[in-house]
């Protein structure tokens, strides 16, 4: 669109040359490195970890500074925005399919490898096992009490779908250019946010200490923790990009033709409920 | 072009020297198909095998042909000028029709010897079969025989592997002790491992089942002919991956019996007496028979292990250190490495033998016997 | 810095080009990192060509003569590894790069930055695999496949691997997103997606197959990472895991995986002889439909690597039929090469010769596919040599073939000379024998029981190997000629023109030779 006195093309924005990347490739080997000698008990790793974190934030801080000036200097047009969309739900995609990796392990665990150990032909390695759920493996020795599907996770449910309709209100105030319900509907979509991610840190920690659930109580510990684990980063990652856009909203950025940063985000934040639905019924309930 | 010379001039010699060494070694048995079938159902899948490939060697002979034909009629050489059609529906349909009837074809006759290879039901002779690492365990647990059990470890000598000593007709696919079965009777193999997966695979007989560590998996054969059939692990299982095959004995049904009988006499007269006091030389000696069945293969035989793999046992704390603590790792292992927990592998006697020989070896001088019962105690 | 990049964006673009180094650090133009892409891989095959020969020297013979057994398994492993993801993926992703800019009318890649940033991180994943050799305890050493307990028990090189699969990931994912993004929205005006080149129909379908199954590698090897470390049960049977469902996940990135690689060639390949040929591609509608079904399709038969797990016979009899049937589509392409190629007006310059070898040889790494998925016949050859002809049958006759294709067919349009096209004939027809005398014989070495990954074998098996071997060293000096010829091309050369090939269709065509740094900063308009 606005193009002018540039020697780009004038349907397309192709960026100059830029260092973030490079940085970029850095914070991941220290982050790489360091997490294997963190993992192996090298004393260096803690420290070589959090100087890649340090590296990967100064990253993103510059790099989608230069994004959002090119953006807010309108130098991305109607092409640019819907190159942004495809990427965007190709990106969704991607997480679809991580996470469903590890509901396909539940799944597995559960119809398949838990009956199996239960089979007549496994009696002969563990006698007296039975497969019933919740199940922490016939090598589990010890108590434990499941998670009940009622109480925090069905008031997280609660939360995160009302985060939902918070975040859409918010979205009409941005369409209809009024600042204020934006404002207000990206903070309580922030707070609810919060909130979750206190009640399950508030969950996790009364499993440790009075549930004796852990991450290593077998299958379904294990199952438990690193789906409602990966969920919970999710969560976090999006309170994070909401906080971000409300900054931005601050400073007076968006405008209801141009605001992609804002949907993607709030994309992003749908995905992640519909996730932890998925996660409510799979996880705690059945 | 002197240029090229040098790149030319070396695969040309080993093109060379390929041809010398294909008519020098023209006589040697190449074998260029599965190994002679020892049972029906090897047959059977011998047979599809060959069906197979006739099917496949007739399409690719047709489609082949059509290339060729025009890489030599319809080059730009001879002149032609390049016809400009590029679709036709019909052939399209044809050629997707064609091929899905030839699959159709060629399934039938695999689905049906696929159901019989899995039906194990009413075996006549059932065995456990449990890898560990690096051998198998056999355990006969239901018809004749049962009750019989033995460990099966590679009996090449490391020489011969290390190039040392000429190689055996057998290298590699020899075992201290055969897995004995009667001809013509079927014999269930429950496969299961101890510490990682391996794979219980004799070609003659068309078996292959992976050992998966917790739990039973099955196969089954039914040899028709006796005769020794050998094969080897066939799941990557670590270091040792290599050397641990599988020697199945098929010997007729008196063989059999007399085998039984004399299994059952050997057993009956290595069953300890309880309570034995063993003295420390005695100790020593039956241990390192058992240190070579079992530990060597990591630890190595100079106790010096492999660095930064496994450790070295030859002034390590633990073998020289509290007995206690030594005696909890050989029995109980140490989950998450390759350390095993030869507690369920050896009995009480051999474990004491095999602590004992590590602590008074190589550098180690603790000079202190450890006794069955002290094992038995702390199991 | 910061200030003078920020500077260029709003200013004046690409007015001045940092140069040297920094240059190609910092770059965003898709014809910079397609060659950084390119040259990556290369060096990735001499690596990982460099671990075969030493497979192979080590198997030349019965006995153990260079290697100890777990260092065999370490090269193995990491040969697998690096050849695959080292290789083969990015050598793609360069071409993707160069090519499907130019080929649909676009100024270049749809985000600049981010394609730079997925090649940057081709670097520290494979500084993290190559390191591995070196820490304690060695590089991993369960095959390329990783399958748990074994890489629960080894060391520190395991988790080396595991980062290097994540860092992997991302980068694969975020090419991909960017590959489809270029390819759905930057397609200048009238080139519709029925009108698009083979190569970009191929990659967009590649790209969501990357899009959709590496994270599911990833997942499958966070989960081996916790199992490691921090004491979860995915994968053991006394917490209530199963090894068992690590192969499940791993499989079902892992058959996609080999069609992500075959793809893109496939892509070629048509190109190619359509070229060469001089008539249009036969069937072009159905050879989208017939790709798009080799994707689809491929989602679900990767139980067909697991026929010896001990899977119920109803799971085996499914995916038996399901594997079957992705003869169809791929049938459906070769029909399609050879009507190409009926009464076209045929030449043989190298790109066309190695596109004939990948249609021959291809082919028949197919067919011993077919036959592995029939079952029995599987539980037979599952984990011998057989599967190791299979595979290199369609990965080094079928990708490398069509990478050496395409690699011969768009050099001038690259560097603007005409290679030395006695060489490349001589490079192929070298390849062509030795590649057959390497890996042909592998398919008896398999029959008759051989094992695959181990580092000594009993003797009946020795004459084969020993042929074997020797094709090896000679398959791999002879792309030392590969070298020479491109480096030989880049410095010189007759001159190519925009129109390198007389046969060749496409956007790119239209260019000139080389391609200036900067092409179609206005959008071409296609009829
Ligand atoms: C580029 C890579 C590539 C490609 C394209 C393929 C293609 C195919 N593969 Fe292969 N495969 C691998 C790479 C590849 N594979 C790898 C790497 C492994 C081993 C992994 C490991 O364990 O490390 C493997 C292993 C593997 C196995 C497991 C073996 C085992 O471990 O026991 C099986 C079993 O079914 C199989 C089958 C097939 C089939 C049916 C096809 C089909 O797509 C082939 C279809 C093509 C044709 C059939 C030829 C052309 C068709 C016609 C001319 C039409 C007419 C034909 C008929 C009517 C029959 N492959
Ligand atoms: C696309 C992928 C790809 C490619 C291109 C190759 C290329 C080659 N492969 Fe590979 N291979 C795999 C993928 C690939 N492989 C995979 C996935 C496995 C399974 C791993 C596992 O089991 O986990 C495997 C396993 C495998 C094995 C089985 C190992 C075992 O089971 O223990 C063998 C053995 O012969 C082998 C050989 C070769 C050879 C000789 C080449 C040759 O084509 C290589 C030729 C290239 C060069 C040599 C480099 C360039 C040349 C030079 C640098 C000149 C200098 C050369 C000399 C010193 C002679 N490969
Ligand atoms: C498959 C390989 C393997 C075999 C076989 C094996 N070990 Fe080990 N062993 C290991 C490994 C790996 C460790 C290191 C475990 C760890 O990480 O602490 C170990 C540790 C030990 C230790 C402790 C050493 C130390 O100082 O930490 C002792 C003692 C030991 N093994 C005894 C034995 C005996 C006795 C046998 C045979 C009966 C045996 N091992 C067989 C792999 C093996
Ligand atoms: Cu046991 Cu391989
Ligand atoms: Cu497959």
């Amino acid at each position: 669109m606005t193009q002018q006195g540039t020697h780009q093309g004038p349907y397309y924005y192709v960026p100059s040359p830029s260092y973030w990347p490079l940085v970029g490739a850095l914070a991941l080997l220290l982050l790489a490195s360091g997490a294997v000698l963190w993992v192996n008990s090298y004393s260096p790793g803690p420290l070589v970890v959090f100087a890649g974190f340090a590296v990967l934030i100064f990253m993103m801080a510059g790099w989608f500074r230069t994004v959002i000036r090119e953006s807010e200097g309108g130098l991305y047009n109607k092409r640019v925005d819907s190159s942004f969309r495809w990427a965007m739900s190709w990106f969704i995609f991607s997480e679809v399919m991580f996470f469903s990796a590890f509901f396909g392990a539940l799944f597995y665990a559960r119809v398949l490898s838990v009956p199996d150990l239960a089979s007549v032909e496994s009696q002969m390695l563990w006698p007296d096992f039975s497969a019933i759920w919740p199940n922490a493996g016939p090598g589990f020795k010890g108590n434990f009490s499941p998670m009940e599907a009622m109480g925090i996770p069905a008031i997280n449910t609660l939360l995160l779908l009302s985060s939902g309709a918070t975040l859409t209100w918010a979205h009409w105030g941005l369409l209809k250019n009024q600042r204020t319900q934006l404002t207000l509907g990206l903070i309580l979509t922030i707070v609810l946010g919060l909130i979750f991610i206190g009640l399950q840190a508030y969950e996790y920690s009364h499993a440790y200490s009075a549930m004796n659930l852990k991450l290593t109580t077998g299958i379904y510990g294990t199952t438990f923790y690193m789906l409602t684990g990966f969920h919970g980063l999710h969560v976090t990652i999006g309170v994070t990009m909401l906080i971000v856009m409300l900054f931005r909203v601050l400073a007076g950025h968006f405008k209801p033709d141009h605001h992609f940063a804002f949907e993607g985000v709030a994309w992003y934040w749908h995905f992640v409920d519909v996730v932890w639905l998925i996660l409510f019924v799979v996880v705690y309930w059945l | 072009m002197t240029k090229q010379a040098p790149w030319t001039g070396v695969p040309r010699l080993a093109v060379l020297w390929t041809l010398a060494l294909l008519s020098g070694v023209a006589q040697a048995a190449y074998d260029l198909n599965f190994q002679a079938p020892a049972s029906k159902l090897a047959r059977d899948v011998y047979d599809m095998h060959i069906w197979m490939m006739w099917v496949c060697l007739a399409i690719f002979v047709i489609v082949f042909s059509a290339m060729f034909y025009s890489i030599i009629k319809h080059r730009k050489s001879l002149g032609g000028t390049p016809a400009t059609f590029h679709e036709n529906t019909q052939i399209e349909i044809l050629w997707t029709v064609i091929p899905f009837i030839i699959l159709v074809i060629m399934v039938w006759p695999v689905t049906v010897t696929l159901l019989n290879m899995r039906d194990s039901s009413n075996p006549d002779l059932t065995i456990k079969a449990t890898g560990y690492q690096w051998k198998w365990g056999y355990d006969y647990l239901k018809g004749e025989g049962e009750g019989i059990k033995f460990m099966s470890v590679l009996s090449t000598p490391q020489e011969q592997i290390h190039n040392l000593a000429p190689k055996g007709p057998n290298y590699l696919l020899e075992v201290d002790n055969h897995l004995v079965v009667p001809v013509n009777k079927k014999v269930r193999i429950l496969t299961t491992a101890n510490d990682v997966i391996h794979a219980w695979y004799v070609p003659s007989l068309a078996v292959k089942q992976d050992a998966v560590p917790g739990f039973i998996r099955d196969a089954w054969f039914k040899a028709d002919r006796e005769g020794i059939f050998r094969g080897q692990c066939a799941e990557l299982c670590g270091k040792d991956h290599g050397y641990m095959p599988i020697v199945v004995e098929v010997v007729s049904q008196e063989k059999y019996a007399a085998w039984v009988g004399e299994q059952k006499k050997k057993m009956a007269a290595s069953s300890e007496e309880p309570g034995k006091v063993w003295a420390l030389a005695d100790l020593v000696k039956r241990g390192e028979g058992v240190y070579g069945q079992n530990c060597v293969a990591c630890h190595q035989a100079n106790g010096k292990g492999i660095p930064s793999v496994f450790p070295a046992l030859d002034g390590s704390k633990i073998a020289t250190g509290n007995k206690a603590e030594h005696i909890k790792m050989v029995v109980n292992g140490k989950p998450g490495t390759a350390m095993a927990a030869f507690g369920k592998q050896l009995s009480d006697t051999d474990l004491a033998a095999v602590i004992v020989y590590e602590r008074n070896s190589w550098g180690n001088k603790t000079g202190e016997a450890i006794q069955p019962s002290e094992i038995k105690a702390a199991r | 810095m910061e200030a003078t990049a920020m500077g260029h964006a709003d200013s004046h673009g690409h007015g001045h080009q940092p140069t040297g180094l920094m240059r190609w650090m910092t770059t965003t133009n898709h014809k910079d990192i397609g060659t950084m892409y390119l040259w990556f891989s290369f060096a990735m095959f001499i690596v990982g060509g460099c671990m075969a020969m030493t497979i192979r020297a080590e198997l030349f013979q019965p006995g153990l003569q260079l290697l100890e057994p777990e260092r065999f398994n370490q090269m193995t492993t990491l040969h697998g590894l690096i050849m695959v993801f080292g290789a083969i993926m990015p050598a793609f992703v360069g071409f993707a790069n160069w090519m499907i800019p130019m080929q649909i009318g676009a100024a270049d890649m749809a985000f600049g930055r981010l394609n730079n940033w997925s090649f940057w991180l081709l670097i520290p994943a494979s500084i993290l695999l190559v390191t591995s050799l070196f820490v304690p305890g060695g590089a991993p050493a369960a095959g390329w496949t990783l399958y748990p307990p074994l890489s629960v028990q080894l060391g520190m090189g395991m988790d080396l691997a595991i980062f290097a699969v994540h860092i992997l990931g991302i980068s694969s994912i975020l090419g991909s997103i960017n590959i489809i993004t270029t390819i759905l929205n930057l397609r200048a005006p009238g080139m519709t997606m029925m009108k698009l080149p083979m190569f970009a129909w191929t990659w967009l379908i590649t790209a969501f197959l990357i899009i959709a199954v590496m994270p599911v590698f990833a997942g499958a090897v966070t989960m081996l990472l916790t199992d490691r470390h921090f004491g979860t049960t995915f994968f053991s049977a006394s917490g209530g895991g199963d090894p068992v469902l690590f192969q499940h996940v791993f499989w079902f990135f892992g058959h996609p995986e080999v069609y992500i690689v075959i793809l893109p060639g496939f892509g070629v390949v048509s190109q190619v002889i359509s070229a060469f040929s001089r008539k249009p591609l036969f069937g072009y509608a159905s050879m989208v439909y017939a790709t798009a079904s080799i994707a689809i399709l491929s989602f679900f038969v990767w139980g067909h690597h697991m026929y010896t797990v001990g899977m119920p016979v109803t799971g085996q009899l499914y995916f038996m039929y399901a594997t079957m049937l992705i003869a169809i589509p791929t049938g459906v392409k070769v029909f399609n090469w050879i009507s190409t190629m009926w009464r076209g007006a045929l030449t043989f310059e190298t790109p066309m010769l190695f596109s004939l070898g990948f249609i021959f040889l291809f082919t028949m790494g197919g067919f011993s596919g077919l036959v592995l998925a029939m079952t029995p016949v599987d539980v037979q050859m599952q984990d011998t040599y057989y599967v190791v002809a299979h595979f290199h049958y369609t990965m080094v006759a079928g990708a490398l073939f069509s990478a050496f294709a395409g690699a011969y067919y768009w050099l001038p349009k690259w560097t603007g000379h005409m290679y030395d096209e006695t060489l490349g004939k001589i490079h192929f027809w070298l390849t062509m024998i030795f590649f057959n005398m390497t890996f042909f014989v592998q398919h008896f070495l398999g029959l008759a029981g051989m094992p695959r990954r181990i580092p000594d074998y009993a003797l009946q098996f020795a004459e084969f190997n020993k042929i074997s071997s020797i094709g090896a060293f000679g398959l791999g000096l002879s792309q030392l000629l590969f070298l020479y010829v491109v480096i030989k091309c880049i410095k010189g050369g007759p001159k190519a023109e925009a129109k390198s090939w007389d046969g060749a269709t496409g956007l790119e065509w239209d260019l000139p030779s080389p391609a200036p740094y900067h092409t179609w900063e206005t959008q071409p308009l296609v009829k």
